[in-house]
């Protein structure tokens, strides 16, 4: 066969398979969505981060503000302390914006939310964040409503 | 009595006779791979052959294959109310493990069985003792290209077989049972990693491409030269290369997304 054409079929070859990695990279990926390592990191600490993992999202107003970088354990307080690093343009988060832990649905994703309170100043690299809420276990949830129930219940037959 | 003994001994022996000169061939062909500098234009033919000519079958089956994704995963999750989730599915097996597994299997097929015949009618017609006979390294001449061709065209394949799987469960999702467009991507966006999930992708097939390229050469130039020796050859690369293909995943896969 022609040099020429078999050349310009494997540049079309290689052309097709140059952009088939790029559509994977950017339009199935999270490529386009890649916080890079600017910012500034804030912690937490939760008495139950079950159900939250590295990579979950911060979001604040349900616009996601950045990611949980890193979950350890205290060992003097016995807690959870979550890291989270924010996107730098989100730098006017008040200093006593508090932070808990939801759902998203019903049996989705765990993520951080945040909720803005009055404080002037704002958050700045390191900082702590002190007013947080635990994640909601369902068990947990279940298992207070059933005694609440039956304890109703007894209460109802003494009277 | 002894015979079944002896037996099992002699193809125990056979089997790594094969497996030894398989090791010196491939050997033999990276150290050869420096004499292709300039001879750029057989890897170009060689890619022309094994990747251009593969790329009809590569096109449909992946485009079937996430198509099929996308109507068997709706059936399932429309059960949960999850049927937006229908992106990440699709993306995810096909960039994790159906990309690479089935546009390599394609690839032994298609590209590996006729790397073997060649080859093996080259020897069977003594064209290979020819070349050594004008003092040419026939693993330099004929089996480096094809092998640098299989090594940089599986990849590309793959690739094109997830993308165009996406686009093929894609239609289904949005256009034939109605998923939200834009939930589709952004979930698949939101549950595909570029670094765990689409360059360990690249990974598998990179590796798929080296061992079904390798175990077609070898085959062709291991093939007893006749017909039937060739036909024989033919065979075993396809079932040779599915066979590691298969293997290989698993153990790529337990030691790429073992942790999670």
């Amino acid at each position: 066969m022609n040099t020429r054409i078999v050349e310009i079929w494997v540049g079309i070859f290689i052309a097709a398979g140059a952009a088939a990695l790029f559509m994977l990279a950017m339009k199935v990926s999270n490529l386009a969505t890649y916080t890079n390592d600017e910012g500034y990191t804030i912690t937490a600490k939760f008495e139950d981060a079950s159900g939250l993992k590295e990579r979950s999202p911060v979001a604040m107003a349900g616009v996601r503000l950045g990611r949980v970088t890193d979950i350890r354990f205290d060992n003097l307080t016995l807690e959870a302390i979550v890291t989270m690093r924010i996107e730098s343009k989100y730098n006017t988060l008040p200093k006593d914006t508090s932070a808990s832990i939801y759902t998203a649905g019903l049996l989705g994703e765990k993520y951080v939310g945040l909720e803005p309170g009055g404080d002037e100043a704002s958050l700045k690299q390191g900082d702590r964040i002190k007013l947080t809420q635990g994640s909601m276990v369902l068990e947990k949830l279940i298992g207070q409503f059933v005694s609440q129930f039956l304890s109703d219940d007894s209460s109802d037959k003494a009277k | 009595m002894l015979d079944p003994i002896q037996n099992l001994g002699k193809s125990g022996l056979r089997f790594f006779e094969r497996l030894g000169r398989a090791c010196i061939l491939f050997a033999r062909i990276l150290g050869g791979l420096h004499t292709l500098i300039p001879r750029l234009g057989l890897v170009i033919y060689q890619t022309y052959s094994v990747g251009v000519l593969s790329l009809l079958i590569i096109v449909v089956s992946g485009l079937f294959v996430g198509m099929v994704l996308a109507l068997q995963g709706y059936n399932t999750l429309v059960d949960f109310g999850a049927e937006e989730s229908l992106g990440i599915l699709v993306a995810l097996s096909l960039v994790r493990e159906l990309g690479p597994v089935v546009s390599a299997l394609l690839f032994a097929g298609r590209a590996g069985s006729a790397l073997t015949a060649e080859i093996g009618l080259m020897k069977a017609t003594e064209q290979l003792s020819a070349m050594e006979m004008m003092a040419i390294d026939p693993v330099h001449r004929v089996m480096a290209p094809r092998f640098v061709a299989g090594f940089f065209a599986m990849p590309l394949l793959a690739a094109i077989f997830s993308a165009v799987g996406v686009l093929g469960g894609y239609f289904v999702a949005v256009g034939v049972v109605g998923v939200d467009e834009g939930a589709f991507w952004s979930q698949m966006q939101d549950a595909v990693d570029l670094r765990d999930d689409i360059y360990n992708g690249v990974i598998k097939s990179v590796v798929f491409g080296v061992v079904v390229t390798w175990i077609a050469i070898f085959e062709g130039s291991d093939a007893i030269p006749t017909s039937e020796g060739v036909s024989r050859a033919t065979t075993r690369t396809v079932v040779h290369s599915a066979l590691a293909i298969l293997g290989l995943d698993f153990v790529l896969t337990a030691l790429m997304f073992g942790e999670i």
